[in-house]
């Protein structure tokens, strides 16, 4: 059963230094407060894993915490380049940043074949590109029926994986709706699992085309209000583009950037 | 009716873009220019587009212009929301999508796209996005639109990095490489369209918007770029739809 703790103690308590983290959220419910106290308990060498780094992964990045990034998309949506993840790609600031490089549907199905307990998935796709030959994840395969080729992805099994939902009750079982992206795959293919949440209530209303996640699969829930700001949680927040722009100002020099860390986050 | 009103390049290209779509057709969009081109078709021709995006909104309706594929407004305005396997495994690899529209930092004239880097792959010069869910798009939607603004910078000879398959290196590579759609058929610029030759696929200058010489896009092309003997020349924006494009209010505004 998941134990109702605080944020400062499970992550202190369920993570490690050389760890590999997933911090999963698709645009909504981004664990942004869970990757706040992983820089300010001062994590190293984590191997950070997420389809869109977004701007949680710029900061983890730019204070370096990462040293390998698992990713398939790393931009500021609608905005441009993530400057803390590639002044490390392109300059080894604040220090060198190794990749493994996928597509969304890639590194979906490492997250699926992780979940399901197998050592690798299979998909069409990566044929023909550059990801088929920088990625040592991905390999080709016969299909054993047909003879087609086919690639296989192999599981990842996050030490700790980290996501934020709307809600949990005080059993810890965990309710989240709206864009759930691969949170749930994220969870199920963790070793570890925290969940922050807005709220924790007595009971969970359901509502449509929610996700409930029972207490019995999560290691850990802490409350964090707020705890996906500036992405949003539906039905408590709204997503602040605002700052999403801004944030290009903010993280393109590397003064600027640790001041605004110093600021807002230690 | 033609309009006697200035337009931009980009509402040009945004224009002949939504064109290209036509009412009832599921349609896959990526983020920024197809996503705006996408929604302009909704507001004229194509009110009843399905339009999905990869954060798993199926039918989404927005009012505004997300910033992001994830936007509330995506949301909040769908017919359903799936999850990202969901989305990849169940919708897009068996063959459902009418059309990927797709964008690009660079393309070559096999219409293959590069969205990852400039530069070598482990010290590169610029370090672009990444994929996303493109090269799945590009290579399940049963054909492909793809739009991007021309320059020799962005139309090369050689891409630096293979993100998403169009052609290969010519007909073939699709089926070789397992690619179940039919591939790009047309790639629209702020100067014109191009379209792949049926035969050896290579992309080719079907069509120059108005007030663009066929110099100006040879120029802005990195490759010997090839001419259609029957060249034609985009309609200009009606005032409708240029009132149509300027009506679209982005996220936040």
């Amino acid at each position: 059963m998941a134990e109702i703790v605080s944020l400062k103690e499970a992550i202190g308590s369920l993570l490690n230094d050389g760890d590999t983290v997933a911090l999963e959220g698709f645009t909504h419910l981004i664990p942004m407060s869970a990757g706040h106290e992983i820089i300010k308990q001062r994590f190293q060498q984590l191997t950070l894993v997420r389809l869109t780094p977004d701007l949680i992964s710029d900061q983890l990045i730019g204070m370096g915490c990462v040293n390998k990034l698992v990713f398939s998309w790393g931009g500021n949506p609608g905005v441009g380049s993530l400057h803390r993840l590639r002044d490390a790609v392109e300059h080894d600031w604040p220090c060198p940043l190794e990749i493994d490089e996928h597509s969304h549907a890639g590194l979906t199905n490492r997250f699926v074949a992780g979940a399901s307990g197998l050592p690798f998935a299979v998909m069409r796709g990566y044929q023909g590109t550059g990801l088929d030959t920088y990625t040592s994840t991905v390999a080709p395969i016969s299909c054993p029926f047909t003879g087609e080729e086919l690639r296989a992805v192999a599981a990842i099994n996050p030490d700790l994986s980290v996501i934020h939902a709307q809600r949990a009750d005080r059993k810890g079982n965990v309710q989240l709706w709206g864009i759930t992206g691969i949170q749930k795959e994220a969870v199920l293919a963790g070793k570890r699992s925290l969940v922050t949440v807005e709220e924790i209530v007595d009971e969970l209303d359901r509502r449509p085309g929610d996700v409930i996640l029972p207490s019995w699969l999560i290691t850990a829930v802490a409350q964090s209000s707020g705890g996906s700001r500036p992405s949003y949680a539906s039905g408590f927040y709204q997503r602040d583009n605002d700052f999403y722009i801004a944030w290009d100002g903010i993280s393109r020099d590397r003064q600027t950037f640790m001041s605004w860390m110093n600021e807002n986050v230690l | 009716m033609e309009s006697t009103e200035k337009y931009t390049s980009d509402e040009m290209m945004s224009i002949a873009a939504a064109r290209q779509l036509r009412n009832n057709q599921i349609c896959f969009i990526g983020i920024g220019l197809p996503s705006k081109a996408a929604n302009l078709a909704r507001r004229l021709h194509a009110p009843d587009l399905i339009m999905i995006y990869e954060s798993g909104t199926l039918g989404a309706k927005p009012t505004r212009l997300p910033l992001s594929i994830g936007d509330g407004e995506l949301a909040d305005t769908a017919d359903s929301i799936v999850s990202v396997p969901e989305i990849f495994n169940y919708l897009l690899q068996p063959g459902r999508i009418d059309i990927g529209f797709l964008g690009a930092a660079q393309i070559d004239k096999y219409a293959n796209l590069n969205s990852t880097v400039i530069g070598d792959y482990h010290k590169p010069s610029v370090r672009l996005p990444g994929a996303g869910g493109a090269p799945e798009i590009a290579g399940a939607a049963k054909r492909v639109i793809i739009m991007l603004r021309q320059s020799a910078k962005s139309f090369v000879d050689k891409l630096p990095f293979v993100t998403s398959v169009g052609f290969g290196s010519g007909p073939g590579d699709r089926r070789r490489f397992g690619l179940t759609g039919a591939g790009p058929t047309v790639v629209i610029t702020d100067l014109g369209l191009l379209e792949p030759d049926p035969d050896t696929k290579e992309l080719v200058l079907t069509n120059i918007h108005s007030n663009v010489s066929v110099q100006k896009v040879i120029e802005s092309t990195g490759w010997k770029l090839r001419i259609a003997e029957k060249l034609e020349v985009t309609e200009p924006p009606t005032a409708t739809e240029l009132e149509a494009i300027r009506s679209l209010v982005s996220a936040g505004e």
